[in-house]
C-alpha cells in the first residue's frame, strides 16, 4: 500500500509541478481577453440538470425571436417532448409540428404538414436566400452553437474546469453577446447594416434581437427582460446542442460509484494476493 | 488455530468470488451499449407509427405508403369488390379468413395491408389502375405467380398465407394510424 | 522461459491439442507462469493499461463505424446523428474521443517510465524501438481519426498537417496531391483517412504483439535496474501481476469515466462543432493536446537556417523530435539502468519532464512573444537532453552503488 500511496504522490507531484510551473513561468497572455460574466447555469457541473421550465421559456424566445433567421436542423420536433428536455406533451408537439410545412418533392402537392418525426425546417430554402435576407451574412444554425462557442478564461479558472466539469463557456458566450449590444465607442465608425457589440469587441450583422417586454411569459415569476430572455434562450440552445445531458450525467454517477466500489474490493484482493511476497 | 485458518480461507474465497462477480457484471454492463447501438435508433423508432389521411383516395383506387421500410397497400374498395369477396365460400380458401376479419367493422371499404407477398417477399402488382390485378381482381405477384383477391387473400399460386395486416386503427373516418 | 514448462496436461483432448497447436502451453507460460520481477511499482502497470485502451478504442471504433458515413457532405451530420439518435451513441462516441486522450496520457507515462528507469538499455533496444514505432502509429491513427468528424478543426488540422509534406524539396507538391487525392483537402482525403484510421489500429495490435514478444525474451526491467538473478527475485505473472494490472486499469477508468460522463467535450475544441468550411480558417487553430509538444517544436523554427527554409526546418525538427527517440539506447551510454542510482542524471531528467509540460503549454499559445522565444529554448532543451546531456552525463557520472539483487534491494528497505 505504501508503494501505491508513494506512486500517487509522485503522480500528483509530477502533474501538479509540471502544469503549475508551466503556468507561472509564462507571463500573462499578451492577447486581449474580454472577460465574460459567468452565469449560474442550472445544468453546470456534475450535479447540473436542465430546468424544464427554463427550456420551455427558452423555446418561446427561440421561436418568437430567433427562428425567423436561425435554423436548428439537428433538432426533430419529437425532441421537444422527450425526457430531459423542455418536455412538452406529445399532443402539444404534434400541434406545433403541424404548423410547419415540409417541402417534399415526392408528394403531389410538393409539400405536407410536419409531424413530430420531422426535423425542424430550415428558415431559408438556400444559403443564397439566407444571405440575401440578412445583408450578406449567414445566420448560423443554432442546433450546435452552444457547444461551438467558448469563452477565454484566465489561469487558474480554465484549469479548474477540468475538476468541476464546467463546460458552459458556450452559454456564457451567448448570454454575454446578447446583453452587450451597446453604443459603439466614440472613435469607432460603425458601417451601415452593422451593429456594435461590446462583448464581441466589434460589429455584427445582427442588431440586438431581444428587448425588454418583447415576449410574454406565462405568469409573472420571471421578469420579461433582455437578461432573462438571454439566459433562457442560451439554456435552450445548450439543450439543443446536448439533449442527452441529464441522462448522461445520471449514468455517470452510477458508473463512478460502481468503479469506486470495484476498485475498493480489488485493492483488498490485491493485498491478500501479495501478502506473502516481500516486495 | 486450524479453524481460524479455515475462516480466513473462507473469507478470502468469498472476497475473490464477490470481486470476480462484480467485475463480470461490470464488463457485461459495459458491453451492452456496444450491442444495443445496433437496435433501431431514435429517428427510426420515431417513424414506427405513421398517420395516413384517406381523404384524397378515390373509390376503387389504391395508394401505397411507406411504413417501417415496407410498402403499405391501402385500397378504397367498391361495393362490388366487397360483395365479390363476401361471396367466396370459406372452403375455397387456402388461408381461410372472412371478409370481415380482413377489415375494420364499419369501415369495410378500407383494406389496409402490408404489400409484401407471403411467398418470398416480392411486392405484388395491382396498386395502379392499369397494373395486373391477377385472376381475382386483387393483387398479382409477378415473381412466382401468386393471385390475391379483393380482400388480399391468397387464391392461387405458391404463397401460403394472405397478405399480412399491419396494426392500425381509425382515428377518424378519414385518418388511420399504422403501428 | 523455455526448457522448463509446468504445463503437463492429463486430459486427452488437451494432450491432443498440445501436440498440434500448443496454444494452452504458450498461454500458461507467457500469461500465467511468466517470471516477473517482484519489485515492479505502479508505473509498470501502464503497459497493461495501454493494451486495455487499444481494445477499448478498437471496440468502440468498430461500433461507431456502423453508423458513421465517410463522405464530406454527410460525415458531420452522421456523427451528430450518432450522438443524438443511436442508442448509447453519445456515450460510445465520447468514450472513443476521450479514449484517444487517455491513450496518450498512458503512453506518455509509459515512455516517461522507460526513460527514467533506462528500460531501453541493452538487452531491450528492440523492445524500445518497437515501442517508439507504436507511438508513431498511434499519432498517425489519432490524427486521421480527428479528421473524421469533419468539423472546422478536423478540416484545418488535415490541411495544416498534410501541408507538412509540401516542405520536402522537389517531390513535396506531387506527394501532397497524392496524399490528399486532390488540390486541397476534400472528400477523397476524408475517405482515405477513414480507411487508414480503420486499418492502423490492427497494425498497432500486431506491433504490440512483437513488443510483448521482445519483452518476454529478456523479461521486464525493474525499478532498481538489476537483472533477475534467481527465482527469489520474481513472482509468477498470474495472479500477482494480473491482479495488480487489473486494479490499475480500474483506477485508470475513474478519470476516464469522469471525462466521458461529465465533461466529454472539455478535451476538444468548440470549433469542431462547426461543420468544415474550406473558406474560413478558425482564428486560433490548435491540435489536440497530445500533439501540442511536437506542434510547439514545429512552430519554434520560424527562421531560415543556411539554405534550409523556416518551413522545411520546422518539419525537420518536428520529425527529428520523434526520430531521436529511436536512438536513445545508443545515446545514453550509462551502464546503470535505473535513474534512482544516477545522481547527475536525475535533475536533467526532471527538467526534461518539466520542459515537456512547458512545450505542451507553449503549443497552445499564439505564436507571439514571449512564447516564440520560450518555444525555441524549450525545443533546444528537448534535443539537447537526448543529443548532448544523455551522452555526456553517462560518461562523467559516478553512479551510486547498486544492490546485488532485486531481493536484496527489497529486504534492504528497513523492513518496510
Amino acid at each position: 500500500m505504501n508503494r501505491m500511496s508513494r506512486f500517487f504522490k509522485s503522480v500528483l507531484l509530477a502533474v501538479g509541478f509540471g502544469i503549475s510551473s508551466a503556468m507561472l513561468v509564462v507571463p500573462a497572455s499578451s492577447v486581449v481577453i474580454i472577460d465574460a460574466e459567468l452565469q449560474d447555469w442550472s445544468f453546470a457541473g456534475i450535479f447540473g440538470r436542465y430546468d424544464k421550465n427554463q427550456l420551455q421559456r427558452g423555446f418561446q424566445v427561440f421561436q418568437q425571436s430567433c427562428a425567423a433567421c436561425h435554423g436548428a436542423k439537428q433538432i426533430s420536433f419529437r425532441n421537444l417532448s422527450e425526457e430531459g428536455g423542455p418536455s412538452f406533451s406529445e399532443s402539444q408537439v404534434k400541434a406545433l409540428a403541424a404548423e410547419y410545412i415540409i417541402i417534399d418533392a415526392e408528394l403531389e402537392d410538393g409539400e405536407r404538414a410536419a409531424t413530430p418525426a420531422d426535423r425542424w425546417p430550415e428558415p431559408f430554402p438556400t444559403l443564397r436566400d439566407a444571405r440575401a435576407a440578412n445583408s450578406g451574412a449567414f445566420p448560423p444554425d443554432f442546433s450546435l452553437l452552444a457547444k461551438a462557442r467558448g469563452i477565454t478564461q484566465r489561469f487558474p479558472a480554465w484549469a479548474l474546469n477540468y475538476f468541476t466539469a464546467y463546460q458552459e463557456g458556450g452559454t456564457d458566450y451567448i448570454y454575454n453577446l446578447l446583453v452587450n449590444f451597446t453604443d459603439a465607442p466614440e472613435d469607432y465608425d460603425v458601417p451601415a447594416g452593422q451593429y456594435w457589440n461590446a462583448y464581441y469587441g466589434s460589429t455584427l450583422a445582427m442588431a440586438s434581437p431581444l428587448f425588454d417586454g418583447m415576449i410574454d411569459y406565462e405568469g409573472d415569476e420571471f421578469p420579461e427582460t433582455t437578461e432573462q430572455y438571454a439566459l433562457d434562450v442560451a439554456a435552450f440552445m445548450m439543450w439543443m446542442a446536448e439533449p442527452g445531458l441529464n441522462s448522461r450525467k445520471q449514468m455517470g454517477f452510477q458508473v463512478l460509484i460502481f468503479l469506486f466500489v470495484l476498485a475498493g474490493m480489488m485493492v483488498m484482493v490485491k493485498r491478500k494476493i501479495w501478502s506473502d511476497v516481500k516486495h | 488455530m486450524a479453524s481460524d485458518a479455515t475462516t480466513d480461507t473462507t473469507k478470502r474465497d468469498f472476497l475473490y468470488v464477490a470481486t470476480g462477480a462484480m467485475g463480470a457484471v461490470g464488463t457485461a454492463v459495459a458491453v451492452w451499449p456496444l450491442i444495443d447501438q445496433m437496435n433501431p435508433d431514435a429517428s427510426t423508432l420515431a417513424l414506427s407509427t405513421i398517420e395516413v389521411s384517406l381523404s384524397s383516395i378515390v373509390e376503387g383506387e389504391s395508394v401505397t405508403v411507406m411504413w417501417r421500410g415496407q410498402p403499405i397497400f391501402i385500397r378504397y374498395r367498391t361495393a362490388d369488390d366487397i360483395a365479390q369477396s363476401k361471396a367466396v365460400p370459406m372452403e375455397e380458401l387456402k388461408d381461410p379468413a372472412s371478409d370481415a376479419e380482413r377489415v375494420t367493422e364499419g369501415q369495410e371499404q378500407w383494406l389496409v395491408q402490408i404489400g409484401i407477398c407471403t411467398h418470398l417477399g416480392c411486392v405484388p402488382t395491382g396498386q395502379k389502375s392499369g397494373s395486373a390485378k391477377g385472376d381475382f381482381g386483387g393483387w398479382f405477384c409477378p415473381c412466382h405467380g401468386s393471385h390475391y383477391d379483393t380482400a388480399g387473400r391468397i387464391r392461387k399460386g405458391p404463397a401460403p398465407l394472405n397478405l399480412v395486416l399491419p396494426d392500425y386503427n381509425f382515428l377518424s373516418d378519414t385518418l388511420i394510424k399504422i403501428g | 522461459m523455455s526448457g522448463h514448462s509446468s504445463y503437463n496436461p492429463t486430459n486427452p483432448v488437451a494432450k491432443w491439442l498440445d501436440s498440434r497447436l500448443p496454444i494452452m502451453r504458450f498461454s500458461k507460460e507467457h500469461l500465467m507462469d511468466f517470471p516477473t520481477p517482484k519489485n515492479l511499482n505502479y508505473w509498470w502497470t501502464f503497459g497493461a493499461i495501454l493494451a486495455f485502451m487499444l481494445v477499448v478504442q478498437i471496440a468502440t471504433g468498430i461500433v461507431l463505424a456502423m453508423s458513421y458515413t465517410p463522405d464530406a457532405a454527410l460525415a458531420f451530420d452522421s456523427v451528430e446523428n450518432i450522438r443524438r439518435n443511436v442508442n448509447y451513441g453519445r456515450i460510445i462516441q465520447a468514450t472513443h474521443a476521450v479514449g484517444a486522450s487517455m491513450f496518450f496520457v498512458a503512453v506518455y507515462v509509459h515512455i516517461g517510465r522507460g526513460l527514467y528507469y533506462g528500460s531501453y538499455k541493452e538487452p531491450r533496444e528492440v523492445l524500445w524501438i518497437l515501442g517508439v514505432l507504436i507511438f508513431v502509429l498511434m499519432m498517425a491513427t489519432a490524427f486521421m481519426g480527428y479528421v473524421l468528424p469533419w468539423g472546422q478543426m478536423s478540416f484545418w488540422a488535415a490541411t495544416v498537417i498534410t501541408n507538412i509534406f509540401s516542405a520536402i524539396p522537389i517531390i513535396g507538391d506531387p506527394l501532397l496531391q497524392l496524399l490528399r487525392g486532390g488540390f486541397a483537402v476534400d472528400n477523397p482525403t476524408l475517405k482515405r483517412f477513414f480507411s487508414l484510421h480503420y486499418l492502423l489500429p490492427f497494425v498497432i495490435a500486431a506491433v504490440v504483439a512483437l513488443h510483448i514478444w521482445a519483452l518476454h525474451v529478456p523479461g521486464n526491467n525493474n525499478p532498481v535496474g538489476v537483472e533477475v538473478k534467481s527465482s527469489h527475485d520474481t513472482v509468477p505473472f498470474h495472479p500477482y501481476i494480473t491482479m495488480k494490472d487489473l486494479l490499475a486499469i480500474v483506477l485508470f477508468l475513474i478519470p476516464f469515466a469522469w471525462f466521458v460522463f461529465f465533461a466529454p467535450d472539455i478535451l476538444g475544441h468548440p470549433d469542431n462543432y462547426k461543420p468544415a468550411n474550406p473558406l474560413i480558417t478558425p482564428a486560433h487553430i490548435v491540435p489536440e493536446w497530445y500533439f501540442l509538444p511536437f506542434y510547439a517544436i514545429l512552430r519554434a523554427i520560424d527562421f531560415d537556417m543556411w539554405f534550409i527554409s523556416a518551413k522545411l526546418g520546422g518539419v525537420i525538427f518536428f520529425g527529428g523530435s520523434i526520430l531521436v527517440l529511436f536512438f536513445v539506447p545508443w545515446l545514453d551510454g550509462s551502464k546503470t539502468r535505473s535513474g534512482t542510482f544516477r545522481p547527475l542524471f536525475k535533475p536533467f531528467y526532471w527538467l526534461f519532464i518539466f520542459n515537456f509540460f512547458l512545450l505542451t503549454y507553449l503549443g497552445a499559445q499564439l505564436a507571439v512573444e514571449p512564447y516564440s522565444t520560450l518555444s525555441k529554448i524549450s525545443t533546444a532543451y528537448y534535443f539537447g537532453y537526448f543529443l548532448i546531456i544523455l551522452p555526456i552525463v553517462s560518461r562523467i557520472e559516478t553512479p551510486n552503488p547498486l544492490p546485488a539483487s532485486i531481493s536484496e534491494s527489497v529486504l534492504g528497505k528497513g523492513g518496510s
